[in-house]
């Protein structure tokens, strides 16, 4: 069950969402939550903008895959990504394929660029000479070919890594139901 | 110490910048809906209010991190679900707040064509089901955009509370009172007791100022003018910004404003889409047509950049979740976009160009009194023109979306110089889509004394309609005089007292003044009596007053004197005071639409 745990927790931190309760367990000792001060009452501000507003609180549980559905959804969204990739190609030529693509790129670029800030992870020129350093990380670097002996090694740089230094995914609500990562339209006449 | 918060309360888009914590002024990102049951920061906030009922976006999509499940949403998600959603959509609130043709606090968005509010509400049966569905006031829709900005602000800023910074909102230059005073009111309504209102154009003009830093003297000189040419999606706005000498400092003077010309971007992007549309030679889906608009925004972007290609392809992808096999395919040639809209929306003119007024006919639809002339370069020599009489500016300053695209730079001051015989300057600005907020925080620290002020004070002068004595004659109106009360360039803070004049009010009646600005008469001094139909003399709303009995008889003639007081928050207020010296009046702008 830990294993369970461990990925909800993950997908509750990638989202900004809080901890589960079960998690607090694990959390070192001078982390422990204290008894909490009642929250602060916060002043509904649109007030004098609407008559009445209900204030509800959150009844379902938020499910660790929320995260990634609604990341789909996004994709979806803003770059058509799942019709795309549902739809067969045979049939298509390439420049109707191409077409289509153009759009699928750019919405799906908005996403990625909206809500993910990457960088590669080794700098330098792809196809260029690098040094895998003394006491590098085995998940940063990937070693194709045999390594010899102790590193530093020396080898060409084939492929960057990407490595996302920030992450400003969407806060989500509670209550909706993520597994429908596109509503059916219907047009009324 | 408190902060300053900048707030460019915008057509199409709104944006928050913060001064005051010790770092140059710099923009705050602004959390809102982005979809169904989804927030996250952007840039700016989308000008838009959607108000949908329970089955186009259930209340429970519509949650910001401070509230419960709202009715109504705005920002992103309200533009994106709204071009869906039409008829519940409140767009350009702002143009409308200074349309005088409607009552401006009454409930009339989304506007619905010719129907009236009151027709609206008192439509009953299978009518009903038509035109459902809950509407606001220009000046409501307003404040809910400022409600947002002020509680995404105080979300983030739990122990600087908006309320409690200095809080400075832009309005267009061409704001007539009446716009500014609603501005005012509906930033009360969104919880901001005291702000301050500042013209867009300057607050553009003040982030240049900000960016550059001291070396702004370096780029200007005594005697040189600036163009501050600003244009929005919806709006164009230009003002001109005098450099003189005093005392041997630079010092900056606005010596003149445009009028509001309901011009800009989303003109563009749909004549494009027109001529895209004429070539495709089949009909599109209002939703397919959109998504053409849209790819035309892109193209135009691309196409008046830095080197355009020469061709952009536009597709409208397929509405089904058969993408590929649904997809229409266009193109957007370069030849086509700078024939459209470099030449048809910045004509190449000549300085003695006047824009195309709209004549007045009998019935006019109602709605926002968009241009009538689509060339912004002839609305721009008219302007220089109306403003410095044949002088021609020496600097410009660009602002607006618009205005990031290189060609139509290019355009325009291509055309400055030709109208000025010699070079004219580019000055180099902020962010053009964030520079007016930026600009309106450094404002606020400029008001607390550090940098140099541009000194403008009343954009117009003003005058109060006044009947002339004279023998009645069958089917004419007795002419009307018009007496200045605030000459231009009355500064913040002052205030004039008219020359005893024989102006009186009745007791007990409403007594309603007609009212008239003027862009160009500056010679014109408070007391100056001219013709109301003196070229130049525009009419506005007019202003009214009941004046209660109290100690007085119903029916009293009481002797007035009147009085001119520009607030410090950059409201024009007119009072009416008792030649007794028992009472005086605050005259109050008449919103109800005019005849």
């Amino acid at each position: 069950m830990r294993l369970v745990l461990a990925f909800a927790c993950f997908f509750r931190i990638l989202f900004g969402k809080k901890l589960p309760p079960e998690a607090v367990k694990f959390l070192p000792d001078d982390q422990q939550p204290k008894a909490l001060p009642p929250p602060k009452e916060k002043v509904v501000v649109e007030k004098v903008v609407v008559e009445k507003i209900v204030v509800e609180k959150p009844k379902t549980a938020q499910h660790h895959r929320d995260g990634a559905l609604a990341l789909l959804a996004l994709l979806q969204r803003e770059g058509r990504l799942v019709d795309f990739l549902r739809e067969p190609l045979d049939g298509f030529s390439d420049a109707d394929i191409g077409a289509a693509a153009r759009d699928v790129h750019r919405g799906c670029k908005k996403v990625l660029e909206q809500h993910l800030v990457m960088e590669p992870v080794m700098p330098g020129a792809e196809e260029t000479k690098v040094n895998v350093p003394k006491g590098f990380d085995p998940a940063e670097i990937r070693l194709v070919g045999e390594a010899k002996g102790e590193p530093p090694f020396s080898g060409t740089l084939r492929h960057h890594g990407w490595r996302v230094t920030e992450t400003k995914l969407p806060a989500l609500a509670d209550g909706i139901d993520r597994t429908v990562i596109a509503p059916a339209e219907v047009e009324l006449a | 110490m408190t902060k300053v918060l900048g707030i460019d309360l915008g057509t199409t888009n709104s944006a928050v910048a913060v001064a005051g914590d010790g770092e140059p002024a710099h923009a705050v990102p602004i959390t809102q809906v982005t979809g169904p049951g989804e927030t996250a920061e952007r840039p700016t906030l989308p000008s838009f209010l959607l108000l949908p009922t329970d089955h186009e976006v259930p209340g429970s999509a519509l949650q910001l991190p401070w509230s419960g499940p709202l009715k109504y949403v705005v920002g992103t998600y309200a533009r994106d679900r709204g071009a869906e959603l039409p008829h519940r959509l409140v767009s350009s609130a702002k143009s409308w707040l200074s349309n005088s043709g409607i009552d401006r606090t009454a409930q009339v968005l989304p506007f619905r064509g010719a129907q009236r509010a009151s027709e609206v509400s008192s439509a009953p049966g299978e009518a009903a089901l038509e035109i459902d569905g809950e509407r606001v006031s220009p000046v409501n829709a307003s404040a809910r955009y400022l409600a947002h900005l002020r509680a995404a602000w105080d979300f983030a800023n739990e122990d600087e509370p908006a309320g409690e910074q200095d809080v400075l909102i832009t309005v267009p230059a061409s704001f007539d009172p009446v716009a500014r005073e609603l501005t005012v009111a509906a930033a009360r309504e969104a919880g901001f007791d005291k702000v301050t209102l500042l013209e867009e154009p300057q607050a553009a003009f003040y982030a240049y100022l900000a960016a550059r830093g001291d070396a702004w003297r370096n780029d200007l000189a005594p005697g040189d003018i600036v163009l501050v040419c600003d244009v929005g999606g919806g709006t164009c706005d230009f003002s001109l910004i005098a450099i003189s000498d005093e005392g041997g400092t630079l010092s900056l003077e606005r010596i003149a404003v445009g009028d509001h010309i309901l011009l800009g971007g989303d003109n563009m992007d749909l004549a494009l889409s027109a001529i895209v549309q004429r070539d495709l030679g089949r009909p599109l889906d209002p939703m397919q047509q959109r998504a053409l608009v849209q790819g035309c925004r892109r193209a135009k972007e691309q196409l008046l950049g830095d080197q355009p290609p020469k061709s952009v392809p536009v597709s409208i992808l397929g509405r089904g979740s058969k993408l590929i096999g649904g997809t229409i395919k266009a193109e957007v040639t370069r030849e086509a976009a700078e024939a459209m809209l470099v030449d048809g929306f910045f004509p190449k003119v000549e300085a003695t160009a006047r824009a195309e007024r709209r004549k007045s006919v009998g019935l006019r639809e109602l709605g926002l009194p968009y241009a009538h002339d689509p060339a912004i370069t002839r609305h721009l020599a008219d302007f220089l023109a109306r403003s410095l009489g044949g002088k021609q500016p020496t600097h410009v300053l660009f602002n607006g979306g618009v205005m990031k695209a290189a060609k139509l730079q290019a355009r325009v001051v291509e055309l400055l110089r030709a109208w000025a015989g010699r070079d004219v300057k580019v000055l180099a600005g902020a962010d053009l889509d964030l520079a007016v907020a930026l600009g309106a925080a450094h404002y606020g620290e400029v008001r607390r004394g550090k940098g140099v002020r541009i000194r403008g004070g009343t954009a117009r002068a003003y005058y109060i309609g006044i009947e002339t004595a004279m023998p009645a004659i069958p089917g004419f109106a007795p002419p009307v005089k018009a007496l200045c009360v605030a000459p231009q360039g009355l500064e913040e803070g002052s205030t004039v007292e008219l020359p005893d004049d024989e102006l009186a009010v009745v007791v007990g009646e409403v007594s309603e003044f007609r009212f008239f600005a003027a862009a160009n008469r500056k010679d014109d001094k408070s007391g100056a009596l001219v013709d109301a139909d003196t070229d130049g003399l525009t009419e506005l709303s007019p202003v009214e007053k009941q004046i209660e009995a109290e100690d007085r008889k119903t029916g009293d003639l009481v002797p007035v004197r009147l009085e001119a007081h520009v607030t410090e928050v950059g409201t024009l207020e007119l009072w009416c005071v008792a030649r007794d010296g028992h009472g005086r009046w605050k005259l109050e702008y008449s919103v109800r639409e005019r005849e």
